[in-house]
């Protein structure tokens, strides 16, 4: 029996399953999209009780048919945009910094991931937000094309251009930065 | 449209940002949703009650006032500590309202967890949720329920036993001689009580049997019923035939109650 027919079945002694099933998905999409790990973990927070009192009132059938992680992601990008949209402006100045707050004294090697995920999320952030997000959610989320047209509620051929066009933006961003490093590199 | 091909360093990159989930998270959901083990003090019928619940619904019921001894019991139950909780969840709440006090309807699967009982004590305790609040059946009814109408005396202990009481309504099952029978939750006085808080003319329970009435009949419909059946309860005074047995009850032409559904008091009853 998979978890969607458990859910179906015995909502309550399995819903704890779905969570640390989905957890890092539901968190890595509301984190694509609030940028702040702590604000994240309240919108995933948020999105697992949502999700749980939507499935306490869908008949089991319905249950049993969801494509849950489609259905997670859908919940969890509402939820985000909307902890986004309700921040008072002075918040959104902070931006992502919590983020790539680095500590002082840690591993080169733990330093030098960091490094790279601060270049890589500063890539990511340069792009307009939709493609962004778009190219976010498949390619760190791994969320798959069928997943985000049914999250985003859009068709999949317009899902699948959103990422691609962020993919080129991204490339050409990455190949600026590149370009820009081998100038520093031979002064 | 340029190549949908996506270069590895890209990749290598974009999945370098993803972070897990914090491991808290879990946690944090099942407590925000009543989904975690623990117990909450609330108001029962003659007194507070301790009640404790896990993610499959209430697993013990025990009068409040010793919260070490209730915790203590627990853990030799289940072999795990449990914790107190400030508030009851709102799924725990609505089975109280609607298992214990009867304001609610009731919704779905019982919301208790049996799981550690032997089956006949589950089956038992499942078929004791049925009777409705204001009513009563001998243990012989539960006996021939589910099946095993010799049981009597083992769904009697089965009963006293009840892990859960208040909410499998234990006191609702008493002897067809009209003794009100064991209570685990505080002996007979206690269980008097529950049943008077919940309506029961409890006088009247012991009365009747006392006097050699097991059955009560109606003249006009010719169906017979437990006492305290709702059926047998709307049959007006002049219409209400008092019956010693089934078996006066048929030569009288009247057939059993498909509500309460009487069976034959055992001679040695228990």
């Amino acid at each position: 029996m998979d978890l969607a027919e458990r859910l179906s079945k015995d909502l309550d002694g399995s819903f704890l399953e779905l969570v640390s099933t989905h957890q890092d998905l539901v968190y890595g999409v509301a984190l694509r999209v609030v940028g702040r790990p702590a604000e994240a973990e309240d919108v995933a927070q948020e999105a697992f009780v949502r999700a749980y009192r939507a499935l306490s009132r869908y008949p089991a059938q319905r249950i049993a048919e969801l494509k849950l992680r489609a259905w997670l992601a859908r919940i969890a990008l509402n939820q985000a945009r909307n902890a986004v949209r309700a921040r008072r402006p002075e918040v959104e100045l902070d931006g992502a910094a919590e983020s790539r707050a680095t500590t002082g004294n840690e591993p080169v090697q733990l330093a030098e991931r960091r490094e790279e995920q601060r270049f890589w999320l500063e890539l990511l952030e340069g792009l307009p937000p939709r493609y962004g997000q778009a190219v976010a959610l498949r390619h760190v989320e791994g969320v798959s094309y069928a997943e985000l047209a049914e999250a985003l509620e859009r068709p999949v051929g317009s899902v699948k251009s959103d990422v691609h066009r962020g993919v080129r933006l991204l490339r050409a961003a990455y190949e600026r930065a590149e370009a820009e490093q081998a100038q520093l590199e031979a002064v | 449209m340029t190549s949908m091909t996506i270069s590895r360093d890209i990749r290598r990159g974009l999945r370098s940002i993803r972070q897990p989930a914090p491991p808290s998270l879990p946690a944090a959901v099942g407590q925000r949703l009543g989904l975690l083990e623990g117990y909450v003090e609330v108001a029962g019928p003659i007194g507070p009650l301790y009640v404790a619940f896990g993610k499959t619904g209430i697993s013990l019921v025990g009068r409040a006032g010793d919260p070490g001894a209730f915790e203590e019991e627990f853990r030799a139950a289940f072999g795990r500590p449990i914790s107190r909780l400030e508030a009851a969840p709102p799924r725990v709440k609505r089975a109280i309202d609607a298992y214990v006090w009867g304001r609610s309807p009731r919704r779905g699967p019982a919301p208790v967890d049996l799981a550690q009982l032997p089956e006949f004590e589950r089956q038992v305790l499942l078929k004791t949720l049925e009777i409705p609040r204001g009513e009563v059946r001998p243990y012989a009814w539960v006996a021939a329920e589910i099946g095993r109408p010799r049981a009597v005396r083992a769904v009697g202990n089965a009963l006293a036993r009840n892990p859960i009481p208040f909410v499998i309504p234990c006191h609702r099952v008493v002897r067809s001689d009209g003794h009100i029978g064991l209570y685990g939750a505080g002996g007979p006085a206690s269980k008097r009580a529950v049943l008077a808080a919940e309506g029961v003319d409890t006088s009247q329970l012991e009365q009747l049997p006392a006097a050699g009435v097991r059955f009560i009949g109606s003249d006009t419909t010719r169906i017979y019923c437990y006492p305290t059946c709702r059926h047998a309860r709307r049959v007006t005074p002049q219409h209400r035939i008092l019956l010693r047995s089934a078996e006066e009850a048929r030569r009288a032409g009247h057939r059993p109650c498909r509500v309460c559904r009487p069976v034959e008091a055992p001679n040695r009853a228990a």
